[in-house]
């Protein structure tokens, strides 16, 4: 490699085929205010498959997740501006229903979040806002949603404790079966497992695995190898910038910009 | 290094010695505070204790020589307290949640606050003043009504303070969890943030309640007083606090005996509420 070319500077984007497209990503820019923290992202999250973003502390990759279900929205003085299509539809557009996208695109975040109320209160919590089910199919619901964020069995005699009264692991993956529970075509994980003991974590890595046949997963993570065990993609952003994006196995082993090699050989970050 | 070489013997002794001096002061100004509390008890148990009886529960203020009780002034009171908690809960915790959620750092927002802050100290005789201006001179007539409202206004300012202090106490990611599900936030807000709020805001409820109950000035100008029973508060309406303002001042020995009776009554209440109060803190701090 010739290195007058400054390398420094390469990126890598690999491009995801059309009819395998979920969400794809064009020329984001973000600013806080003045700051800018997202700079012309382009590239595309695939349809049932797990894309992890990774990059040290403060590269925007948690900006880059608030923007897919427009969190960001929240605050003034925060915008993106560029285009994020799902399935076609840009939902930067000015006249999206923001409840609707949400609803369609959940989130799970860094600290578990239980509302004060009961398990299966907080599962209902969502699915009560979009659909009117029977008392019995709601039961249902409620089941299969803690089922597949591998909760059941713990809880099924205390649904009606509170959500409170949890471990921090089973808080968090009462968190995910909320997030299923309204049956979400894409799943947003802001480090799901940094507040998480190892066994908690292992057991929420299970679930992400098994979520992928239903739900599209974009997973933000610092541990490099939870994003090498769970994802299919993955995408390495420095500084802002989408340094690299490839198939998760490729970016591990054959990086092939400078800076990637770095940073997952731990030169850095 | 050993420790023996840090500083000299007189520095340390200089140090000790002004360590001793500041502990001593503060030990000293708190026993003078707490004495002056203690007086104040025990000068309130002594004389209250003596003129309590089931009268006092039972029938209405005396004129002087006869026998009679507080009833009329106890259902007032009670009556113009639950009035004006119900009112300022109802704008203070609509001011408080928007000071918390909507308002942020714009201008209207620190306007609001500053000036709830100017009323959070405001002198209750002005408060009086000011209803008796807007609600009695125009109708011609003191009124529980009045009453109510100057009393109102002395509690808001505290429950908007509490209601904005607890809900921004309350974690953004519970704020953005719930948005994150579909729910505009308003929902979000009355669903889970006032709920996971709730004990905080009910301190603040229940504090309100006790600065209010024991105020006079604004039901001087307001509510007056009422020597009969009555539960229409149209009417001048008899309250705790001018009854004691009016009885303690007399020259009548079952009056005043009434008025200790009477303050004894309201310091319980108040300390009953402010221990409920701390309770419930406390136990919102383990959950």
């Amino acid at each position: 490699m010739n290195t007058m070319t400054a390398p420094d500077f390469e990126t890598s984007i690999a491009p995801i085929p059309a009819s395998q497209m979920k969400l794809e990503v064009k020329n984001l820019d973000f600013f806080y205010g003045k700051t800018q923290s997202l700079k012309s992202i382009s590239l595309g999250f695939a349809r049932n498959q797990v894309t992890a973003l990774i990059g040290p502390s403060g590269c925007g990759k948690s900006t880059l997740l608030r923007t897919l279900n427009r969190m960001y929205a929240l605050y003034p003085g925060q915008r993106a501006e560029g285009e994020i299509l799902m399935d076609g539809e840009n939902i930067l557009a000015p006249r999206m229903d923001l409840a609707k996208l949400r609803s369609r695109i959940g989130m799970v975040f860094q600290k578990p979040t239980p509302f004060p109320m009961s398990i299966y209160d907080n599962v209902a919590f969502g699915v009560r806002l979009y659909e009117k089910l029977s008392k019995p199919d709601m039961d249902a619901r409620v089941e299969e949603s803690l089922r597949r964020a591998a909760l059941w069995d713990e809880v099924k005699d205390k649904l009606k404790e509170s959500g409170l009264g949890l471990s921090g692991g089973q808080q968090q993956r009462l968190c995910v079966a909320r997030g299923v529970a309204v049956r979400p075509e894409v799943l947003l994980l802001d480090e799901p497992t940094s507040a998480l003991d190892p066994i908690s974590s292992a057991r929420l890595e299970e679930t992400v695995s098994q979520l992928k046949v239903d739900h599209t997963i974009i997973i933000v993570t610092h541990n490099l190898g939870q994003a090498a065990r769970i994802s299919d993609y993955t995408g390495f952003m420095y500084l802002g910038e989408m340094v690299e994006f490839g198939p998760t196995d490729q970016v591990f082993t054959r990086p092939s910009t400078r800076r990637t090699s770095d940073y997952i050989t731990g030169r850095f970050g | 290094m050993s420790l023996s070489t840090k500083g000299t013997g007189a520095r340390i002794a200089r140090r000790r010695a002004a360590d001793l001096v500041f502990t001593g002061f503060c030990v000293t100004v708190t026993v003078v505070a707490l004495t002056a509390l203690a007086a104040i008890l025990w000068s309130l148990l002594t004389k209250g204790l003596g003129g309590l009886n089931l009268e006092v529960f039972t029938k209405s203020t005396p004129a002087p020589g006869s026998a009679g009780g507080l009833a009329n002034a106890l259902v007032g009171s009670i009556m113009m307290c639950g009035l004006a908690m119900v009112i300022a809960n109802v704008i203070g915790v609509l001011a408080g949640t928007w000071l918390a959620e909507y308002a942020g750092k714009s201008r209207y927002g620190a306007v609001v606050r500053f000036l709830n802050d100017v009323l959070l100290s405001a002198p209750s005789i002005l408060v009086g003043l000011f209803v008796y201006e807007m609600l009695v001179a125009p109708f011609h007539g003191f009124s529980g009504f009045a009453g109510a409202v100057a009393l109102s206004l002395l509690a808001v300012p505290v429950i908007t303070r509490t209601t904005e202090d607890v809900l921004v106490l309350q974690p953004a990611t519970l704020r953005e969890a719930g948005v994150a599900l579909g729910a505009p936030l308003s929902f979000i807000i009355r669903t889970v943030l006032w709920r996971s709020a709730r004990s905080g805001m009910l301190t603040g409820g229940l504090l309100a309640f006790a600065r209010i109950s024991g105020e006079t000035a604004p039901l001087l100008f307001t509510a007056l007083n009422n020597q009969f029973f009555s539960l229409d508060l149209t009417h001048p309406t008899a309250n705790l606090p001018v009854v004691i303002f009016q009885f303690a001042l007399s020259a009548y020995d079952d009056w005043r005996r009434l008025a200790w009776a009477g303050a004894l009554i309201i310091a319980a209440a108040v300390l009953g509420v402010t221990v409920l109060a701390r309770t419930i803190a406390k136990e919102q701090r383990r959950s």
